[in-house]
């Protein structure tokens, strides 16, 4: 297997916009991307898109040639992936295998979801379809319902308190406020994270990540090419996609991922690195007790200490391991589709050193942890400076 | 399915999906059952907690609902 390397990446704004289709959006970041890296579409050899539900969202099908015909990109393949809010995620993880397989030189992944057009009690519905329809779903579980069960189940084994959870909101609004490209830019106070209005017990309308549109793009090439393309060029130190069981009452134990615990075993394994090795990471805050559960799972605390570990501010942009400097799934904002090669956009963007007020003061090995459901995909991603 | 078991987690669900609108706010547990099976099933009457002893109630159109038994475990 070649190393690899992103040599360019493009990112719209994410939020709630009514005048935009899915395409539009997708190439937004995919020509940004392309233009960022001076690649003309001609020279792209695989398309790969990560979409979790734009046949439900949108109405529309066949996603991959359809956004690639609107870059120009044409007679290569053009395939969607599809995991969840992990859907882009494991697009790029594609992607990077088939470039270090040697099977293509430049491969473009796109992350793309249009949720906005939808009610919300519709995209709650269309969500729930990531969870086992025929049991949970069908019990009335939604999305916050199943993270819900595994905050409390935490909070019961753990200790672990709705302050710790609402540290998480608190430090996530703090950074997205400065984020221009974020969701949400307004910062919250523990009081008002603390009262806010319940949606599934004990998470409030704080813990949950927002119905956002947008989509992210990033270019993947070997990194022996790479300085034709970019002077930043960002290592793929390690990647690995994991599975586990889709429903969360078929996991034997629910206060731990047990698929990103393997990504990120594997990931460490693969980057010759350990847990304290990583000096910043983006993780799949989808509820903030996603993010508490992620700091145990991947090795930066033990089990169980990942409520305190929050509420002491040591994941800040300026403690000692920075979480979700964008401001992560609850500020930034939360396109399913397009949250992976969002997550890799902004860990990139570290790398380079131009994350402008979001930059943390270690810069040189970064993570990416995106889950898809909750829990059945995992994709770990570690990117260094090259 | 075994109709006796034990709180494994619980939620209350406020924001329902369309379907259950009429329904919320409604307990949704994940219930330990005899010989083993864990299973997703609503809660009928009292809130109940993690460690809770309960049994079933009732069916509706294929959705189990369980209820806290009387006397605990």
């Amino acid at each position: 297997m070649r190393p690899v390397a992103v040599v360019g990446i493009g990112k719209t704004a994410f939020g709630a916009f009514p005048d935009r289709d899915l395409r539009s959006l997708a190439v937004e970041a995919g020509a940004k991307c392309l233009a960022e890296a001076h690649v003309s579409p001609d020279k792209i050899e695989a398309f790969y898109l990560g979409n979790f539900a734009g046949p439900s969202f949108v109405g529309q099908n066949h996603l991959a040639p359809y956004v690639a015909g609107g870059l120009g990109i044409e007679g290569v393949p053009c395939t969607r992936f599809e995991a969840a809010c992990a859907s882009s995620g494991s697009a790029f993880f594609h992607a990077v295998s088939s470039v270090a397989a040697g099977l293509y030189d430049l491969v473009l992944v796109c992350g793309v979801e249009k949720m906005t057009s939808q009610p919300t009690p519709v995209v709650s519905e269309i969500l729930a379809g990531a969870g086992d329809t025929g049991g949970e779903v069908r019990a009335g579980a939604t999305f916050p319902a199943l993270f819900g069960m595994i905050a409390r189940r935490h909070m019961h084994q753990f200790g672990t308190t709705r302050e710790h959870l609402a540290a998480v909101a608190v430090k996530s609004h703090s950074n997205g406020a400065k984020n221009p490209l974020a969701h949400m830019r307004k910062v919250i106070t523990m009081e008002q994270a603390l009262a806010g209005k319940p949606i599934a017990e004990p998470l409030t309308v704080y813990d949950c990540s927002l119905i956002s549109d947008g989509a992210a793009a990033a270019l993947v090439a070997p990194l022996e090419r790479a300085s034709e393309f970019t002077a930043k060029p960002a290592r793929v130190l390690a990647i690995a996609q994991t599975s586990d069981a889709v429903a969360l009452d078929h996991k034997a134990d629910i206060t731990t991922f047990r698929a990103v615990r393997l990504a990120g075993e594997k990931a460490y394994k693969m980057a010759g690195l350990s847990p304290a090795d990583i000096q910043f990471a983006e993780v799949h805050d989808c509820f903030t007790i996603a993010e508490i559960v992620a700091t145990e799972d991947l090795g930066w605390v033990k089990k169980g200490e990942g409520g305190r570990y929050a509420l002491e501010g040591r994941t800040c942009l300026h403690g000692e391991r920075p979480l979700n400097a964008s401001g992560g799934l609850k500020a930034k904002g939360h396109p399913v589709g397009a949250t992976g090669v969002g997550q890799i956009c902004d860990v990139v963007m570290q790398i380079r050193g131009e994350a402008g007020d979001l930059q943390v003061a270690r810069n040189e090995v970064g993570l990416a942890e995106n889950l898809g459901g909750s829990g059945a995909t995992a994709v770990v991603t570690i990117l260094g400076a090259s | 399915m075994s109709h006796r078991g034990v709180v494994y987690t619980e939620t209350v669900v406020h924001a329902a999906p369309p379907q259950f609108v009429a329904d919320a706010p409604y307990q949704l547990a994940i219930v330990d059952l005899e010989g083993g099976e864990r299973r997703t099933v609503r809660i009928l009457g009292g809130r109940v907690r993690i460690g809770d002893a309960v049994e079933f109630a009732e069916d509706r159109h294929g959705i189990a609902f369980f209820r806290k038994k009387e006397g605990g475990l």
